[in-house]
């Protein structure tokens, strides 16, 4: 593996001793920020109106476009080696499937059997309910 | 790496190996250690190491988003409902304080690369700050909950009196919240002493735009305590 190639080609400005660094420039940087905080603003904005069920596409893309500009440019992802990008890629995918496959499950639950989140009572003790445990207010039992 | 090479017999760690004892010397820096091919080498190694950890952490929110969603799509109305008890106003400063914060490491990350030394440090200095005023916001949104007894399971005692949630089981939402943003408060405060260390030895002289590794790998794990954030804010502060 070569990685003075892999970075000497993304910046030729830099002198010869840093030529791996790349340095971002100040404006970037700026850009970057001044991006972050209008998108917070519309992540703010579009919270206003309804649109259903995309409702919360919506908030995550925004997020998602948030989360992209400090990986790829705060985080310096984009200059650096394409292996770092290709592990988060894979974390995502692990992440996504997690997630996915648990809400896919959990939607297809109610066509097998009978389903619905109870309310939880008030003093409600699992461990006793199942007589798992003997309740504990009771005195133990005379042999 | 046709060369033979003698390994110095003393001093293999330190900054200054004598010609004598490596004959390398001409190419070598003095922050190099011995088993890298070249600084590049060496700093993307650091680098991936950072990069795998705060790929557990992002599985490791994972979970708790998760969670979110599964209890989020059970208790839809209740959710909605119970999210108004978060003051929108105070999220949305403590991400403009968050990505102010970022940019501010981006800077400092910027000013040690080009030997700015006294900018890095003030840079460091305003992130520093920044994480103090997020946590100084957390704690009196924290202590109003708790106050109202907006609390997580058992703990729940809520009254109704700052407007009625509706639904099932308001106590799970506040579990979450709890949960989530505590989590991400624990490493707003450990991201806080990592920054710090950093500045205490950025002012000590111990880096340069030769080596600077620990700054570089402080800052990424500010980076991400700032991008969890901005998946937290809108999931908590903002259900349509």
């Amino acid at each position: 593996m070569q990685p003075t190639q892999i970075h000497a080609t993304t910046h030729t400005a830099e002198p010869a001793h840093h030529a791996h660094h790349h340095i971002v420039p100040f404006k970037v940087n700026m850009a970057v920020g001044i991006s972050l905080l209008i998108l917070t603003a519309v992540t703010v904005w579009v919270a206003q109106f309804d649109f259903g069920s995309m409702n919360m596409v919506v908030a995550m893309t925004v997020a998602t476009v948030k989360a992209g500009l400090v990986v790829a440019y705060f985080m310096h992802l984009r200059y650096d080696n394409r292996f770092f990008f290709a592990m988060l890629l894979v974390c995502l995918i692990a992440l996504t499937v997690f997630i996915v496959f648990t809400m896919m499950e959990q939607k297809s639950r109610a066509s097998i059997y009978e389903y619905e989140m109870q309310e939880i009572r008030k003093n409600a003790k699992m461990y006793e309910k199942k007589g798992l445990l003997p309740p504990k207010d009771t005195p133990p039992a005379k042999h | 790496m046709n060369e033979v090479t003698t390994f110095p017999t003393t001093d293999y760690h330190t900054a200054s190996p004598s010609a004598a004892q490596h004959h390398e010397i001409a190419h070598h820096s003095p922050y190099q250690a011995h088993h890298f091919t070249d600084m590049v080498q060496q700093f993307d190694a650091a680098k991936m190491g950072m990069w795998i950890f705060l790929l557990t952490e992002i599985l490791l929110f994972g979970g708790l988003f998760c969670a979110y969603a599964v209890y989020s799509t059970e208790h839809a109305v209740m959710f909605h409902s119970a999210h108004k008890m978060l003051d929108w106003r105070l999220g949305a400063l403590n991400t403009v304080v968050l990505i102010t914060s970022s940019l501010t490491v981006a800077l400092a990350i910027r000013s040690i690369q080009l030997n700015q030394r006294k900018a890095a440090i003030w840079l460091l200095i305003a992130t520093l700050a920044c994480a103090a005023i997020f946590l100084i916001v957390k704690y009196f949104e924290y202590s109003h909950k708790i106050h109202l007894g907006l609390l997580p399971g058992k703990y729940y005692h809520y009254d109704g009196s700052e407007g009625v949630i509706v639904g099932n089981n308001p106590h799970i939402f506040f579990g979450l919240y709890f949960a989530m943003t505590g989590l991400h408060g624990l490493h707003v405060v450990v991201g806080m002493i990592v920054l710090g260390w950093v500045l205490v030895r950025l002012i000590k002289g111990e880096f340069n735009s030769e080596y600077y590794t620990p700054v570089e790998l402080g800052g990424l794990y500010w980076h991400l305590v700032d991008l969890i954030w901005i998946y937290l804010f809108p999931l908590l502060y903002l259900i349509g």
